[in-house]
């Protein structure tokens, strides 16, 4: 079975950096890591091969300047090659572009199954798993919380906000998982060593036949044009307890209409 | 200068440190103080620990080690799990290496896989017993016996202080199989189970999640297979497993002191007196900076010393010379910090008061200040 991870390298949350004033995108000439978010495709992406008995999960991977320690990592768990594609024109892609960029390095690769994080920790569009499905002429299914693997049948548990859907699809297909819902591993010593020489190519848009005018700012269909700070939190409510402080606190539930 | 942009550190360098910095802040960091009253650490632990492959410098791959020595990669792996600031943690975590490097340097085959191999994939764990409750720095002059019969060895005498000494399932142990002095030690391998072998727990001022225990030896036999190496040979095992463990009580020593200066800088610039955060009084500026060089001067030795280990080198007075500038700097922040944050560093589960308590174990264990100085000297030919 051949699995094809899609994972995003992005500046390290902790230290997050700055918003370009000039292109309202976040600053990504810092050292990038793997998102979070993906780990969590990853590590399925590694049961999921182990459980079938055998075969292989390759990650790709769009990133300014040849970033490839996000990528690294994700080897150095175990993932065994890599697609990175990485070209001055890419700067200024919106989602849809990002999605036919990675849907072209897909491509040719013969995956059974394409696994995507539901969302990245950075832009959060989250709608590119659903446009590489599109432009791979793939089905997809979102929100995973448990994938098994059926003969040429995915099984997929769909998280809902009730509790989950159970959804079967064919494969080929795309799955977009939802972050916390396995524990991915970390990388040992052996597995960082061994991530150096693993099978790692760089590619440029022309060698997946595209152009510069169909992708970066020239090919964005949407722009950003206003961006303002997050609204900091506000302080919470504090109810005192005078013997009669759950009834406060149910009826502020209430009122939320959370219970 | 970052640590990307140092000569002795290599991207897997970094990428390992970053993984055992990870593996700190979630499973370590916010654990220590309940492992500290639970008096030791979860075995889950260790099989997590195994998962990262943190047991296995020095220790050849066939048995689930590294298959290579790499005492950089070491140095970072200590700094970061010392960051979780729990001297305890990593003395019982870690007591395979001062526990196993003797039986993968000199065990048979058949001794390692049934001894190394579990441990490495954190399904049991070693220990070291040297000391001895007549005494410690005198190795040379160990009491415990081992008498040949037949095909065995029968071990009588008594090891104290040994860290990880309830729960260990493997103890290399130091005894007497001929005269006296140094000539007549060898080291052998004990069952945990071994119906000769009795355990009573310490308690401490210290390290408390790491469990420490007397050992008393019996009738303790032992079958011949478990000697390491040739008889007699077992100072020189001794001394050559004291070289990484001083380095890595060093590397530990000086990133306890990192986290005791991050504690106070992190109070200096909250707490305010007599109008002014504490940061602001240039008596507390001086502290931290003093703080500062003397960890930044050990810490570049430390690295110093471990790249020359890498390149073959030994050396032996340096490296006693550098524990004692560890523990004395780990001993003056540990002091400063804790005048810094005031009562607050007196409190139980405040990491400053647990390092302040973890600052004697480090400057006598593995060999303590006055036997490091008159060993470097020593060396030196004074
Ligand atoms: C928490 C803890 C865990 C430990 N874990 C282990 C373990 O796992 N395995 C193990 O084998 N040991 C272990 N030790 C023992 C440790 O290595 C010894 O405590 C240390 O070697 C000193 O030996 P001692 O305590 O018997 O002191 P002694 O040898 O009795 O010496 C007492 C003090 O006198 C001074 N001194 C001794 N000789 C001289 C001299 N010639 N010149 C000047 N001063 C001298 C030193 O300052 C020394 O600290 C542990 C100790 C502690 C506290």
């Amino acid at each position: 079975m051949k699995v094809v991870v899609c994972v995003k390298q992005i500046p390290d949350p902790a230290d997050p950096g700055a918003l370009d004033p000039e292109t309202r995108t976040l600053k990504r000439d810092v050292k990038l890591i793997l998102d979070e978010s993906d780990s969590y495709g990853v590590e399925m992406a590694l049961q999921l091969v182990d459980a079938a008995g055998g075969g292989e999960v390759t990650l790709v991977s769009m990133a300014p300047n040849g970033e490839r320690s996000g990528l690294s990592t994700a080897l150095a768990m175990g993932a065994e090659s890599a697609t990175l594609v990485s070209d001055p024109a890419l700067v200024g892609s919106d989602a849809l572009t990002t999605a036919k960029i990675l849907a072209a390095a897909i491509a040719g690769q013969g995956a059974d199954l394409v696994i995507a994080g539901s969302e990245s920790s950075d832009g959060y569009t989250g709608t590119v798993p659903e446009q590489i499905a599109a432009v791979l002429d793939m089905p997809s299914v979102t929100a995973a919380k448990a994938i098994e693997v059926d003969g040429s049948t995915v099984k997929v548990q769909r998280q809902t906000d009730a509790g989950y859907d159970e959804v079967e699809c064919p494969m080929p297909a795309l799955v977009s998982v939802t972050a916390g819902v396995v524990e991915p591993r970390y990388p040992s010593f052996k597995g960082i060593m061994a991530a150096k020489s693993k099978p790692f190519e760089e590619k440029s848009i022309a060698d997946l036949g595209m152009s510069a005018d169909q992708v970066g700012w020239a090919g964005a269909n949407q722009e950003i044009t206003d961006v303002t700070d997050a609204p900091t939190r506000e302080a919470g409510d504090v109810f005192e307890d005078d013997g009669e402080a759950h009834l406060k606190i149910v009826a502020f539930l209430e009122n939320l209409k959370v219970i | 200068m970052t640590e990307a942009s140092s000569p002795f550190y290599t991207d897997e360098h970094q990428a390992f440190r970053e993984v055992v910095r990870q593996f700190t802040e979630k499973e370590i960091t916010p654990n220590v103080h309940q492992w500290d009253l639970d008096g030791e650490l979860p075995l889950e632990l260790y099989r997590k620990a195994a998962a990262l492959e943190l047991f296995g410098d020095g220790i050849e791959a066939e048995y689930g080690g590294h298959g290579q020595r790499d005492a950089i990669l070491r140095m970072a792996m200590m700094e970061e799990l010392s960051m979780a600031g729990s001297g305890g943690v990593i003395a019982s975590l870690l007591a395979n290496y001062i526990g196993l490097s003797p039986v993968s340097k000199f065990g048979s085959h058949e001794i390692k896989s049934r001894v190394i191999t579990p441990c490495m994939a954190g399904e049991a764990i070693s220990a070291l017993a040297i000391t001895e409750p007549s005494g410690g720095s005198d190795v040379a002059n160990l009491r415990t016996t081992a008498k040949r019969d037949g095909d065995h060895f029968v071990i009588n005498g008594e090891k104290t202080f040994i860290t990880s000494g309830m729960r260990a399932h493997f103890i290399t142990v130091a005894a007497r199989t001929g005269g006296p002095g140094p000539a007549g030690l060898s080291l052998i391998v004990v069952d945990g189970d071994n119906p000769g072998l009795s355990r009573t727990k310490l308690d401490k001022m210290g390290w408390l999640s790491s469990d420490t225990a007397t050992l008393y030896f019996s009738d303790c036999r032992v079958p011949v297979e478990n000697l390491l190496g040739e008889e007699g040979a077992g100072f020189s095992m001794i001394v050559n497993n004291f070289n990484p463990e001083r380095i890595d009580m060093a590397a530990q020593s000086l990133a306890f002191s990192r986290v005791c200066f991050n504690e106070a800088l992190a109070y200096a610039r909250e707490r305010e007196t007599f109008k002014k955060r504490l940061v602001e009084h240039q008596v507390i500026r001086h502290k931290l900076v003093e703080m500062d060089r003397k960890i930044n001067a050990g810490k570049a030795w430390c690295e110093l010393l471990a790249w020359r280990l890498n390149q073959g080198d030994d050396p032996v007075a340096e490296i006693a010379e550098l524990k004692v500038a560890a523990t004395t700097t780990f001993e003056f922040c540990a002091r400063e910090a804790a005048q810094i944050l005031g009562g607050a560093s007196y409190l139980r589960g405040d990491t400053v008061e647990r390092l302040y308590r973890e600052v004697r174990v480090q400057a006598i264990g593995g060999g303590s200040e006055e036997i490091m100085r008159d060993l470097a000297s020593r060396q030196l030919g004074f």
